[in-house]
């Protein structure tokens, strides 16, 4: 059975044991067997596929192939892609076809990568278990009564699955390090800013950013090498050199000093998580890494941060969805503003009307100074924070998540017992700063484990390096869920 | 503090969602436990803190004002909901 990784793939192709046409038909039927008990895809277009793979044979042939020309991928939702129906798990957006290309999807047409399909994912991204989807709960593949994850829970899911072997991905909030850690696969969030976000359906858009997810480090770094690259169409994106991920991979990890943030280690982390993450950090420990305690003295005051800022800038984004500029338009309505507000009220699920109800109440004349820009001067001390444990380390380790992948269901009825999950993954967005998960183990009921690298900015050649050494050394990142 | 329903209708219609009778009371409730954990923000002492609106608080870059994307009007009136001789057909937006 082929259930190969992106570099594996890449060799096929260049050996010629395989061509780009017979790996995007194998991986379009394994697709066609597991989505249905998954629903890891919102769109497969066979034919869209087919046709992309024969032109990536077509160029190979021609000798005009680079290193990923014909490999398949999957891309998140979130992402335009011309021709394909991009939904961003919406029901607002359920019948767009983009006309044109997000940055992240014309890099990747460029070299040659042959798209799979469209990911899964919580509705605008917002969610930490893919259970927002208008198209429907994402499951697991490593226990289908439990989450993969949010919101990029289709990509974590179609890699896991070994229905893709890499996706596109967004982390606002976790999103691209925790269903990584529920699925039991690789993922990366870039420094904010090193790829571009445009056309990628914004949410909370600085904090919003695009990156891989694979089945190892060596792959994200692959992937992000497509993926990232100044864009002078985001004006948030980074005017710095184009780079080589992979540059530092093969490097010993001697000498690498990995801070413990000792807030992340303590109440609230359970046992099950905490003995896989010890175990992976005797790991780095053999392989030459120096652990020390360090200290985020703020750590508690990301969530209710981000839980403003976030909400804020949905509130603002989202507002183009009226009816009228984009979007599903309510079929009666008595007057104008009944029409917006039906037609937001149709389009949107519950929790995203949540979101741009704590955004605009956030926002509302009174309350600006209190929440809004309090949270604001909150973020610059929790970035400073981050700063002065840089001071003492070059990584910082911690879990991806306080728990394994909790039960379908568990927490959609209680909003705030899900956002708490997300204490390790905020700070890093609201920073602005790149973070790794990868696999180190199992967990209660069998369900995977992730630890969480957190470099300073642009140290993703770095944190992609450390997971490799890891890589090397270990197979959690080989263990597939049964088929 | 909890939001009143009256609170409530006005923050649906700030944001333009139509909230019903029925729902209004469990978006209340919704609400109150959000803002129970944003209100820890208000005991954090912030004097002389600047704000940050961004990460790594970037500065907005400037671009020549020329034109660079090439005209492709009709792909983007493909997707419209009705056009006619070239423009976009909305509901009535003035009353």
């Amino acid at each position: 059975m082929m259930t190969h990784t992106l570099k594996e793939a890449a060799d096929l192709l260049v050996s010629k044991q395989a061509s780009a046409v017979e790996l995007a038909s194998h991986y379009l039927d394994r697709i066609a067997a597991a989505n249905p008990a998954l629903n890891a895809f919102i769109t497969v277009d066979r034919e869209q596929t087919l046709a992309m793979a024969r032109a990536a044979d077509a160029s190979r042939a021609a000798g005009q192939a680079g290193p990923l020309t014909g490999v398949p991928i999957a891309h998140k939702d979130i992402f335009c892609a011309e021709g394909w129906r991009t939904t961003c798990g919406s029901k607002m957006l359920d019948n767009f076809v983009s006309p044109y290309d997000a940055h992240v999807v014309a890099q990747c047409k460029a070299a040659g990568l042959v798209t799979l399909g469209r990911t899964n994912m919580d509705e605008f991204a917002m969610g930490s278990s893919n259970e927002n989807s208008a198209y429907g709960v994402v499951r697991n593949p490593w226990d289908q009564t439990a989450v993969p994850g949010g919101s990029s829970g289709g990509s974590a899911v179609a890699v896991a699955a070994r229905l893709a072997p890499a996706a596109t991905a967004t982390d606002t909030g976790g999103s691209i390090r925790q269903p990584a850690a529920f699925c039991g696969v690789t993922g990366l969030k870039p420094t904010y800013g090193v790829v571009s976000r445009y056309g990628m359906v914004a949410y909370a858009s600085s904090l919003d950013q695009g990156g891989p997810l694979a089945q190892t480090a060596e792959d994200c770094a692959l992937l992000l090498n497509v993926m990232a690259g100044f864009d002078a169409r985001d004006s948030t994106s980074l005017e710095v050199a184009k780079e080589d991920y992979t540059r530092e991979l093969n490097q010993p990890l001697k000498g690498l000093r990995i801070g413990m943030p000792r807030e992340y280690f303590g109440a609230g982390l359970a046992a099950d998580v905490m003995s896989a993450i010890e175990a992976a950090l005797a790991e780095y420990r053999r392989l030459g890494a120096d652990v020390v305690e360090i200290s985020l003295p703020r750590t508690e005051l990301a969530i209710p941060a981000y839980y403003v800022i976030a909400p804020a800038e949905a509130s603002s984004n989202l507002s183009r969805f009226d009816g009228v500029r984009y979007g599903h338009r309510a079929a009666e309505y008595e007057n104008l503003a009944d029409m917006y507000e039906k037609s937001r009220a149709e389009g949107f699920g519950a929790e995203v009307k949540r979101r741009i109800l704590t955004g605009s109440y956030v926002l509302s004349h009174g309350y600006y100074d209190a929440y809004y820009l309090q949270a604001q001067k909150v973020r610059r001390l929790l970035s400073e924070d981050f700063q002065a444990g840089f001071a003492q380390c070059d990584v910082i380790a911690a879990p991806a998540a306080p728990t394994v992948a909790w039960n379908i269901g568990e927490k959609s009825k209680d909003p705030v017992a899900m956002y708490l999950a997300d204490i390790y993954t905020l700070g890093v967005n609201l920073a602005g700063l790149p973070g790794i998960a990868h696999p180190v183990g199992f967990g209660s009921q069998g369900r995977p484990v992730g630890l969480q690298l957190i470099g300073n900015y642009f140290s993703e050649a770095r944190l992609l390096n450390a997971a490799h050494q890891f890589q090397q050394a270990t197979d959690w990142h080989r263990r597939a869920p049964a088929q | 503090m909890s939001m009143t329903d009256d609170e409530v209708r006005r923050i649906a219609r700030l944001s333009r969602l139509h909230v019903t009778d029925q729902e209004v009371g469990e978006v209340g409730r919704q609400l109150d436990g959000v803002l129970a954990l944003i209100a820890r923000l208000q005991a954090v002492d912030t004097k002389g803190v600047e704000p940050m609106s961004h990460a790594r608080d970037v500065a907005l870059r400037l671009r020549d004002d020329v034109a660079t994307e090439t005209d492709r009007r009709d792909a983007f009136q493909a997707v419209a909901p009705a056009v006619e001789a070239g423009l976009y057909l909305v509901p009535k937006v003035i009353e």
